[in-house]
């Protein structure tokens, strides 16, 4: 079965890789020169790579009998598809597709890496059990979420330094608005912090199951909370408007540095039991 | 089959002169028709807006040239809006074929237009069109010209950006609140003062449908003038401090040599309204709103010299993208000469088919009468073998010529037919 699944996969690698790069081209495009036409185009090779994309996630799937988190190609390549699956969603969400162009470098940036790291032969897992699945799942789904928002807050900041200083190259025209922009992020963190704390939820069900505790002191678990702090933070503090605008977008900008630390220093270094997420 | 154009535009003749040759919906039905009835034209169309009057015009198969015809059609636009003819003469272009059909379609693609690349002329024409087909004005001509000129306006300005990016200083201000609030419909603007740049960005605001819109004068009188005139609301001039609570866009020109809007009073403004996003366009010289505004957290202050500018950078943008609209523009006059050339060469081989015919039934006549003794029978052979050696040497060959890919030598062979066998006598 495996063997049969393995050049199968190479060819929904590179087709997932193809239908992306073709989404960015629309994207671009559709940026460059306003055409719908490039923007629909952007639309549905991101829908075409996504596919391609789960099904080549569901080989490697079948084979470890899991979602595929125990290696990192897996878990890159789990964490570029939910990132595109939840730009897509917000970009149906607020019929915007401008800030396409800006985020598929880092879907097919990640799924790159991923394809770059050599894929652990897939071998049943231990029966973990569909909690553990979840957990992870939902959890990256939230990073994902967090890193959309980074990304959405980073082209606030640029667009609003332009604005303010007055000089405005021709780009300022196409990016969407300050509003938009701002509320598409704060959408994309709402989506991030309610799958984080479902996922964090499963995670701790399943470890009580296993260990008799919920919690066990690990620095990944901390990390976590800080992170799910400083979110909730910027969705309170974003309540009041004298926190909105380019401050709001700086703290989600800081906050996703420490997706980032939680991601690969404390994941790689320090954590006992969290090795990719 | 001739193109004839006459108008006078922006660039060749002064407002005055415009206005008086330009016409209403019903003046441009009335002299189409005249036009055609008087035998000047067979096929007429009037484009006529602020910045342009033109005819548009097929002559009939009889008229002597095309000059001719140009000339019938300037001394007919004398007559009609009774102006001297060398009054007029002077202001007016004139272009044939191949050079009015270019005419047109750079007047659709805005290359023509006094801001290059706007978007209503491509409106203007469509509207032209369709009522001189309502009237009957057009024909094959004229039908195929207006709507590959509609195509070729519709492709400059999705597939360019010569109309993108605002060119005046009015929508220029109304373009960037858009790239702060996005749509305007759930937000709301102050106006300070009456210019008339700033009543143009108040047109812009309601096309956009803002949904609230107050207006403060230090003459309580003409705000109330100017409110109703604008559908919005009267704001006091002495509460100014307190009304900017409520704006998202502040628009302002006063006739002030003292800044109107103080720092102090944006500041206390931006605490009350939880420094929500606030756009100020200065269109006042002197500044109406004080510089150090700009500094204050979420406030965008935009002075006219920053309008300007902006306008500028718009202009040059546009103007870079001429090179790409020529290249469009010329491939579809190249589309419709091939369009035309087609249409030519099938029916200069129908004349030259009917002309041979008539060449041929003489000569047999006046040749044959010297010979009694064939019979009717022979007679006929002899005729059918003629009919046979016209086909095989001058038809199927003049057949050939309408397949030729290259246009300019498909149009001189059809030129070089109707020289050879005199087709259409009397033209030039």
């Amino acid at each position: 079965m495996s063997r049969l699944a393995f050049p199968m996969r190479n060819h929904l690698v590179l087709l997932t890789i193809v239908s992306y790069a073709g989404s960015l081209g629309g994207y671009v495009a559709f940026l460059a020169t306003a055409r719908r036409l490039f923007g629909r185009l952007g639309t549905l090779l991101l829908i075409s790579g996504l596919a391609c994309h789960y099904l080549a996630l569901l080989e490697r799937s079948r084979s470890a009998h899991t979602v595929p988190y125990d290696d990192l190609n897996g878990s890159l390549s789990l964490f570029a598809w939910l990132l595109a699956a939840t730009y897509l969603g917000l970009e149906l969400f607020h019929r915007d597709r401008s800030v396409g162009a800006f985020v598929l470098p880092f879907v097919i940036a990640v799924f790159s890496l991923a394809q770059s790291t050599q894929a652990a032969v897939p071998a049943p897992s231990p029966a973990q059990g569909p909690l553990l699945a979840l957990h992870i799942t939902l959890n990256v789904l939230g990073y994902a979420a967090f890193a959309l928002s980074f990304v959405l807050s980073a082209i606030y900041l640029v667009q609003n330094g332009l604005l303010r200083s007055r000089r405005l190259g021709s780009i300022v025209w196409r990016f969407p608005a300050l509003e938009s922009l701002e509320r598409m992020s704060r959408s994309s963190v709402i989506v991030g912090l309610a799958s984080l704390l479902v996922g964090i939820t499963f995670g701790l069900l399943w470890v009580n199951r296993i260990w008799g505790r919920y919690w066990n002191g690990d620095p990944k678990e901390i990390i976590t909370v800080v992170i799910l702090a400083v979110y909730a933070g910027y969705l309170w503090l974003g309540r009041t408007r004298s926190w909105r605008g380019a401050r709001a977008s700086a703290l989600c900008v800081f906050n996703f540095v420490l997706v980032l630390f939680s991601y690969c220093v404390v994941n790689l270094y320090l954590s006992n039991f969290h090795r990719f997420f | 089959m001739e193109i004839v154009l006459i108008g006078l535009n922006h660039r060749t003749a002064p407002v005055e002169l415009r206005e008086r040759v330009s016409f209403t919906q019903e003046a441009a039905k009335l002299a189409s028709e005249q036009l055609r009835s008087q035998g000047v034209l067979s096929e007429t169309l009037v484009l006529s807006t602020c910045n342009r009057s033109e005819l548009y015009g097929v002559p009939p198969e009889s008229a002597a040239s095309a000059k001719e015809s140009a000339g019938a059609m300037e001394l007919f636009l004398a007559t009609f809006h009774q102006i001297e003819p060398a009054v007029l003469n002077d202001s007016l272009y004139r272009h044939y074929d191949r050079e009015a059909v270019r005419h047109l379609f750079r007047v659709a693609a805005g290359l023509d237009s006094m801001m290059l690349g706007e978007a209503e002329i491509l409106g203007q024409i469509r509207e032209a069109y369709r009522i001189a087909v309502d009237h009957g004005g057009t024909g094959p001509v004229l039908n195929r010209m207006f709507q590959s000129a509609l195509e070729v306006g519709k492709r400059v300005r999705a597939e360019t950006q010569i109309s993108t990016r605002p060119m005046s200083v009015a929508f220029a201000g109304v373009k960037l609140a858009e790239r702060i609030f996005g749509s305007l419909r759930s937000h709301s603007a102050l106006i300070l003062g009456a210019g008339s740049t700033g009543e143009q960005v108040v047109a812009h605001l309601r096309d956009r449908g803002i949904s609230r819109l107050g207006v403060a004068n230090r003459s309580r009188q003409r705000a109330v003038e100017l409110a109703e005139r604008f559908g919005a609301d009267v704001v006091d001039w002495e509460a100014l401090d307190s009304a900017l609570i409520w704006p998202d866009t502040v628009v302002c020109s006063v006739a002030s040599s003292e800044p109107v809007v103080s720092r102090a009073a944006v500041r206390r403004a931006m605490a009350a309204r939880s420094n929500r996003s606030l756009l100020f366009v200065d269109l006042g010289v002197p500044r109406n709103v004080s510089p150090g505004v700009a500094d204050l957290y979420n406030v965008y202050l935009y002075g006219v010299d920053d309008l300007k500018e902006i306008v500028e950078q718009n202009k040059r943008a546009r103007e870079a993208e001429i090179p790409k609209v020529e290249v469009l523009v010329e491939e579809h006059v190249t589309k419709f000469e091939s369009w035309q050339a087609g249409v030519e060469a099938g029916a200069v081989l129908r004349e030259l088919r009917s002309r041979l015919g008539a060449e041929r039934e003489a000569f047999l006549r006046e040749r044959l009468s010297d010979m009694p003794h064939l019979s009717p029978d022979d007679k006929r052979r002899i005729a059918a073998l003629m009919d046979e050696l016209l086909e095989r040497v001058l038809l199927e060959p003049a057949a050939q010529l309408k397949t030729v890919p290259d246009l300019r030598r498909k149009v001189q062979n059809l030129e070089a037919l109707r020289d050879l066998f005199r087709l259409d006598q009397g033209k030039p």
